[in-house]
């Protein structure tokens, strides 16, 4: 599992890398209650907004991490906000994007690199 | 993922008495008016709303404004008299030992700030928004000092809001547990003398205790020791009060809105409309009184968010999903725990601003739908009886 200075995670499966936010982050933004997810097909490019989620207080962007089009969402987190906060890095994933570039993968920081971003 | 985070030093905010308690429970602490206040605490602003709505939240409220307003005759019905030169309101009416909800208005029929007036026996106590105290206070000592001593008080206020509220409040108290909404009273709490109203900002049934500032750690702590009592903060206070129907001074109501256009006919007592045996003599009394007669071309009302999405502060409002040209906006707009819901309010053209009227906002370059709706969201719980 990769990390974003933005709180994000991606794992990788062939060049499918599966995006979400970090337990740092749900816990931060407190329960959310709604997520609007990117259509599949959308071109993203590596920091735009790709999703919104949204707390009882605000609404936060979510950046895409890397460019690469969106392969899938995850109709679930659409439905049930809270799920992004009582799984983030599993149940709560939020989209699936096929790179653009597979090797932008290895240059995200790892597991230490983002604790210590964290504190 | 992004937050945006004010650049104020934390060292240059004023603190509430309650400071210290707020960081031993885990606060995280947010500059609001000038002062560092708990936005929230652990478990977080969701929960703390509903935890307000079925049991009891402490809120501490002491960067609001307690000033005394006192009539150099010693009659409060002069001070009442003279606070009327200032606001709207049905002031001389008011009974001993009972308060009400007024506004201070500008020359122009703007708000200047909302306030809570309540009669002491033989003075007024106002309580005014944060933002607004050091104005309020130099405003009427501008208007009333021929007649009034203005004195500004240095004292903590605790808001218990909620169904576990009065149980728990008479556990210090046994005398509250007889007010009915809107009542105050002076009582001992914890040796303290203390000043207690039945009101709040939730629409639940509670208390506002405004307490010498050495005790309110104590006091907050007894509060905090008793059957569901929890603190709140002021995330989950602007949720409820949403919730409520209620107006944010700053951003539902300001200079530039008039009691009539923000629908707060209900806090004009009909001495001081026309007709009326005191009528006018407020500041914009000429604008105002006009309103009621005429209307005015905008009014404030709730909004209904068709979907899920929640619709916030600042979003433009549209007659329709394609016309250029805005008829409104929201002035407040989130998602509320209890409803479990989006909701709004804001300012919407006179034409489009009855039950059920379709509406639609922009967000992020979308046209959303919403309906008109009456406030409150939620049903109120306020102890009348």
């Amino acid at each position: 599992m990769k990390f974003t200075e933005e709180h994000e995670w991606l794992t990788l499966d062939g060049s499918i890398a599966t995006v979400g936010i970090t337990e740092h982050a749900s816990t931060q933004l407190g329960d959310l209650v709604f997520v609007e997810l990117p259509k599949v097909g959308t071109a993203l490019t590596k920091g735009n907004g790709a999703a919104v989620v949204e707390s009882v207080k605000a609404a936060s962007d979510v950046y895409a991490p890397l460019d690469g089009e969106v392969v899938e969402v995850n109709d679930a987190v659409a439905a049930d906000p809270a799920l992004v906060n009582s799984d983030p890095l599993g149940k709560g994933w939020l989209y699936k994007i096929k790179l653009a570039n597979r090797a932008d993968f290895d240059a995200l920081l790892d597991d230490d690199a983002y604790k210590k971003l964290i504190g | 993922m992004s937050e945006s985070t004010p650049a104020i030093d934390p060292a240059l905010l004023k603190r509430t008495p309650l400071h210290a308690l707020h960081i031993a429970h885990g606060a995280r602490m947010v500059p609001f008016a000038g002062y560092d206040m708990p936005v929230q605490y652990a478990s977080g602003v969701l929960k703390e709303h509903l935890h307000t709505r079925s049991a009891a939240g402490l809120f501490d409220v002491s960067h609001m404004g307690q000033i005394i307003l006192r009539a150099k005759s010693g009659a409060i019905a002069d001070a009442a008299l003279a606070l009327e030169k200032l606001v709207p309101v049905d002031v001389l009416g008011l009974a001993p030992g009972r308060q009400r909800y007024g506004l201070f208005t500008n020359e122009r029929g703007g708000i200047l700030d909302d306030l809570m007036i309540a009669h002491r026996g033989d003075h007024l106590l106002l309580i005014v928004n944060a933002a607004c105290k050091d104005a309020d206070a130099a405003h009427l000592r501008a208007h009333l000092s021929d007649t009034c001593e203005i004195e500004s008080l240095d004292r903590a206020l605790l808001a218990l809001q909620g169904p576990a509220a009065e149980a728990a409040l008479a556990q210090l108290a046994p005398a509250t547990a007889q007010m009915r909404f809107m009542d105050v009273r002076t009582l001992e709490i914890l040796g303290s003398d203390c000043i207690v109203t039945r009101s709040g900002y939730t629409g639940e049934d509670g208390f506002e205790i405004s307490t010498p500032a050495d005790a309110a750690e104590s006091i907050a702590t007894a509060l905090l020791a008793l059957p569901g009592v929890a603190l709140i903060g002021l995330g989950a206070r602007d949720s409820l009060r949403l919730e409520a129907g209620m107006c944010l001074y700053g951003s539902d109501i300001d200079q530039t809105t008039t009691p009539i256009e923000a629908d707060l006919l209900w806090a004009i007592q009909p001495v001081r409309r026309t007709g009326g045996a005191r009528a006018g003599g407020f500041p914009g009394a000429n604008i105002i009184l006009e309103q009621i007669a005429s209307g005015t071309s905008r009014k404030r009302v709730g909004l209904q968010p068709d979907g899920r999405a929640p619709v916030r502060s600042g979003a433009q409002l549209f007659a329709d999903d394609t016309s250029p040209s805005a008829i409104g906006h929201v002035t407040s707009g989130g998602f509320g725990p209890s409803v479990d819901r989006p909701i709004a309010m804001g300012y919407v053209a006179t034409q489009q601003s009855t039950t059920a009227t379709a509406v639609f906002a922009e967000v992020r370059s979308k046209r959303l739908s919403l309906g008109v709706t009456p406030m409150p969201f939620i049903t109120p719980k306020y102890k009348r009886g």
